[in-house]
């Protein structure tokens, strides 16, 4: 291996040089370090630099690479036959000469690897069905010797009475409770990368020693757990400064130039991805962190606006490579390959000063620099008092590129602080000192057919539910008896998740742990467990249309309702119409109050999205008929979204509906898909800019708590679906994250392109 | 299964709340999200009813009186306040149609609303009304679009069914008392783009302070809602404009030092 860099060892005064602040050097405390030291910036773009020759370069071979890997179906190369972990690789380079922030999850950029410890079932499924042979060693060590998260969940559900169906069949057969992580590694989580490159990891080693003597005391079951989890973190330090040693890097410690801050903060967050495939693995806020090393640096001299922008860029190239192996029906769950590199920026603190920096435009910045992209998901932490040229920065690059969310920082503050970031989509936590249990989501609209069907499966007919009965008003629906029944299971699903929850959770600590990740928080955490809702809007226009209209069920030989006739209108979710929006917000609260009455493992906090990812389609392919009027397996509306095209007062009615649903309840986060021509947003670039503005701020300071924007015609799409070829890098955002327009799936464009875009003609 | 009107429904239900005025108002529809009438992001509320009859009307829905409902002022204030949030330092409601100034009573006393409650008024009006009326208006007007339909009077009776002269007597008059006026000129083929047009559109210009004019070309989005209604459409067989002829009216007005809008 060639030496890049020599590798110094100072002491630890002359990383700190030009720093304020004392806390953040007594202990682990990087948001001290942050408030102590970062500077806002309130000016336009115009100080931002184009890409490097070296950026230039680097990138094209990577989107080289990029090409080949969509002609090859989506998957570049896979290694079968090395078990991924923090070590397990060589260094790997694109293009080392124009490289300047280093390090690949494999030996080869965009190779896929193996991380069996979610489940060897899923993983060698997924290897054949994408044509690749599993490695007889790994499939005899971890079929028979190593118990898998996979293996020890399913060992409970199977002698779990509670969770077989009267049918017989395990209860997440049926399409309520889904996408749960008990086969896959569960993410969500996000490690505070940025305390490697401010404190160096033997310094973390150091800390995790001290806490383990403090808090470990008395040799009881808890705190030999704790110890035992301590030991797997401290593994993952040390084979963090091995994995850095690969590439000629000592991280032993602390970042001495912002260069080096970046990829110090970078090695921490390959680890978590060597380590780990959850679907979310985000990698927290960093703006203001790595600006001050870059200020730093611009003011002594050390490197110019230039280089540092190419240090933003190739990081960002690095994030844009990540890979996962999925399986194809994960695939159809979570379409385009997306990663959920989830990258806050912005926001405000504690004290109302404003935290954007230079570094938060630098990285909006690399959407043109690279051109539009889906990684990392770019979340802009949007408040009142942002200054004003970010805001019109921010919106012209959501204009130009459909490849940002915007979350309101106003909002979350309250609850997280000024230090939190997103994992995934709309998950709040703060960084270090905050985690979740991912707990997927339940489909609701599935449960009120239930209500409806004697607590049948509405597709299979098989008994899910004992003791429902028959409806007393079974011609037209009555809405008291509906929705009384429906909030009644509401809670017996609510124990069920719960249950299914603790299972999966307590599994994955033991047999799936994030080593790594969690050796990046502090020793005492606060924990959520997630919860979620899919077809939430269904369910409001279906009690709507009960309510307000009059529905009569279409009954099959079997008695299931296949289909529902509505005579009159009703109020539809989407239009600023209280009577259904109310509706909405009150599923919300009992649902949540259902499962808060469950204790969790580990004594976690509940918490509730109101998120689908683009499983909508999928959902709505496992769902009957709706009462109200929805079609059997026609696609749910995204996220918290309107049912499409219900939406008929504007887009705004649309927000202010959004608005309503309770973010106190629904902590996990509200998604909000939004589309919206160019030509109805304004008649010229700096008229959209400012709508865009005043919307966001509108929405927010409505109470609304995320929104994806894309702005683009329909037709550009349509387009796209005939001659993909010529459309790389179109992106659009979908429910809470980005992806490549042309690696969705036929069924997922078409569900996307009948999206309510808000349109008019002038 | 219907999901339309849904408004429309709504505001019915509140018909028990006892306004205090007596006057109601006809509205045709609303707009929440509107970026292309006037100022900044609005809430477009379109009244019902229109003094003229233009041959390309492309809201010919909302002239007959049919198809509206009723409401009071204070209602209809109540439905946009709730919107204020989003209107930043310039948006606000513009109040289109139909014109609006086919109901002055009602419309005074919405104006009058938005004034008291500090929100940004834009009237979307041909300006086809009386003196009388345009005095009690103007004072809570911040915006008056006005569409410049034709210059030859002859054409404009044709092609709208009135004399265009009380409109730009109107026009002058509120450009004397210092109104802040935004013109609309719709690009139509054969008409308005013909050269001596054009000329008599500069002439006009010169006479009045305006702030910008805003160029919109010819479109027969709106053909189906006559259709709908058993109605032969005025102007059959005639085409929007190239994007080149649009633009090249853009260019001309804006070497004579006009601010021009035109979506692009």
């Amino acid at each position: 291996m060639p030496s890049k860099k020599s590798v110094k060892k100072p002491k630890i005064d002359p990383f700190y040089k030009n720093f304020k602040g004392t806390k953040w050097k007594n202990g682990i405390d990087v948001r001290d370090f942050i408030q102590n030291n970062y500077k806002t910036y309130d000016g336009d773009e115009s100080f931002l630099e184009g890409p490097t020759k070296m950026t230039q370069k680097l990138w094209k071979k990577t989107k080289k690479l990029l090409k080949k890997e969509f002609k090859k179906g989506g998957i570049f190369d896979i290694d079968t036959k090395t078990v991924s972990t923090i070590t397990s690789h060589e260094a790997g380079y694109i293009d080392e000469k124009n490289e300047s922030i280093f390090g690949l999850q494999t030996d080869e950029a965009l190779k896929r690897s193996l991380k069996p410890g979610g489940g060897i079932r899923l993983a060698e499924a997924s290897l054949k069905q994408l044509g690749y042979k599993p490695d007889p060693m790994i499939h005899e060590i971890y079929s028979n010797y190593v118990t898998t998260h996979n293996d020890a969940v399913f060992d409970i559900y199977k002698h779990w009475d509670d969770f077989y169906t009267p049918a017989g069949k395990f209860f997440r057969s049926e399409g309520i409770i889904t996408g749960l992580p008990d086969n896959y590694s569960r993410g969500r989580i996000i490690g505070d990368y940025r305390r490697i490159a401010l404190y160096g990891v033997d310094k973390l080693i150091e800390e995790r020693k001290a806490d383990e003597k403090k808090l470990c005391g008395y040799m009881n079951e808890e705190n030999i757990e704790r110890r035992v989890f301590f030991h797997k973190q401290l593994k993952a330090l040390k084979d963090i400064k091995q994995m850095a040693q690969e590439y000629d890097f000592d991280v032993s410690v602390p970042a001495s130039d912002v260069k080096e801050a970046i990829q110090w903060l970078y090695f921490g967050y390959l680890a978590a991805v060597k380590e780990q495939d959850g679907a979310a693995m985000s990698l927290g806020r960093v703006d203001a962190f790595i600006d001050i090393f870059a200020e730093r640096d611009l003011q002594a001299g050390k490197y110019s606006e230039a280089e540092v922008q190419q240090f933003i860029d190739d990081f960002v190239v690095k994030l844009r490579v990540v890979r996962h192996l999925r399986h194809p029906e994960y695939d159809a769950l979570f379409a385009g390959d997306p990663t959920w590199v989830t990258c806050a920026l912005g926001g405000m603190s504690e004290k109302k000063k404003h935290m954007v920096t230079k570094t938060s435009f630098r990285l909006l910045h690399t959407l043109e620099n690279l051109g539009p992209a889906p990684e990392p998901n770019l979340t802009v932490l949007w408040a009142a008092g942002l200054p004003k040229g970010f805001k019109n920065y921010s919106t012209k690059i959501a204009i130009e590129s459909s490849s940002l969310q915007f979350e309101n920082d106003d909002l979350m503050r309250g609850y997280h602080g000024d230090d939190y970031a997103i994992a995934c989509c709309v998950s709040a936590m703060t960084v270090g000192k905050q985690m979740q249990f991912f707990g997927a989501r339940c489909n609701l609209p599935k449960l009120l057919l239930m209500c409806i069907n004697e607590g049948k499966n509405e597709l299979s007919g098989d008994l899910v539910m004992e003791g429902v009965g028959p409806l007393k008003h079974r011609k037209v629906l009555d809405y008291k008896e509906v929705s009384q029944r429906f909030y009644k299971m509401m809670d017996w699903l609510a124990k069920k998740y719960v249950e299914t929850m603790n299972v999966i959770h307590y599994s994955h600590d033991r047999h799936h742990y994030e080593n790594s990740q969690m050796a990046l928080h502090d020793a005492e955490i606060e924990r959520f467990m997630a919860f979620g809702i899919a077809g939430m809007s269904i369910v409001a226009d279906s009690l709507s249309a009960i309510k307000y209209a009059k529905v009569s069920p279409v009954y099959n030989k079997k008695g299931i309702a296949k289909g529902f006739k509505i005579k009159g209108d009703y109020p539809a979710f989407g239009n600023d119409d209280k009577r259904v929006d109310d509706i909405a917000v009150d599923v919300c609260k009992r649902f949540i109050t259902a499962l808060r009455k469950y204790p969790t493992y580990k004594n976690a906090k509940h918490s509730l999205s109101l998120l689908t990812i683009t499983a909508n389609v999928v959902y709505g392919k496992h769902t009957g008929a709706t009462p109200d009027g929805r079609k059997a397996f026609e696609p749910f509306a995204p996220g918290a979204n309107p049912m499409h095209n219900r939406d008929k007062c504007g887009a705004l009615a649309s927000l202010n509906s959004m608005a309503k649903l309770p973010y106190k309840y629904c902590r996990d986060g509200i998604s909000n898909t939004f589309s919206i021509t160019p030509s109805t947003l304004g008649k010229d670039e700096a008229i959209r800019v400012a709508n865009l503005v005043d919307m966001l701020d509108g929405y927010f300071k409505k109470g609304g708590h995320h929104i994806n924007v894309n702005v683009l015609d329909r037709e550009v799409l349509e387009e796209a679906m005939k001659k993909p070829w010529k459309y790389p890098q179109l992106t659009i955002r979908v429910s809470g994250y980005a992806v490549n327009f042309i690696k969705l799936t036929r069924e997922q464009q078409e569900e996307v392109i009948s999206r309510t875009f808000h349109k008019k003609f002038y | 299964m219907k999901t339309t009107n849904i408004v429309k429904m709504s505001v019915k239900d509140k018909k028990n709340v006892r306004p205090v005025s007596k006057v109601r108002g006809m509205i045709h529809s609303f707009e929440t999200f509107g970026a292309l009438d006037g100022p900044g992001l609005r809430f477009v509320v379109f009244f019902e009813g229109c003094p003229l009859r233009c041959a390309y009307c492309h809201n010919r829905d909302m002239l007959d009186l049919k198809d509206y409902m009723e409401m009071s002022a204070k209602e209809l204030y109540e439905k946009v306040k709730d919107y204020k949030e989003y209107f930043g330092k310039q948006g606000g409601v513009t109040i289109s149609g139909g014109d609006p100034v086919f109901q002055p009573k009602f419309l005074l006393e919405f104006l009058k609303l938005c004034k008291k409650g500090g929100i940004h008024t834009t009237l979307d009006t041909s300006l086809m009304t009386s003196r009388a009326v345009l005095d009690s208006v103007r004072k809570y007007v911040d915006v008056f679009m006005i569409s410049l339909k034709h210059f030859d009077d002859d054409i404009h009776k044709s092609l709208t069914g009135v004399s265009n002269k009380p409109i730009l007597e109107n026009i002058r008059y509120l450009s004397d008392k210092g109104a802040k006026i935004w013109f609309r000129y719709v690009v139509l083929p054969g008409y308005t783009d013909t050269r001596a047009n054009l000329k008599a559109l500069r002439e006009f210009l010169k006479e009045v302070k305006f702030e910008l004019i805003d160029l919109l070309p010819y479109h027969t989005y709106g053909v189906y809602k006559w259709k709908k209604l058993g109605l032969k459409y005025g102007l059959d067989k005639i085409k929007p404009p190239t994007m080149r002829k649009v633009l090249k009216i853009k260019k001309m007005l804006e070497k004579e030092g006009y601010k021009v809008l035109l979506n692009s």
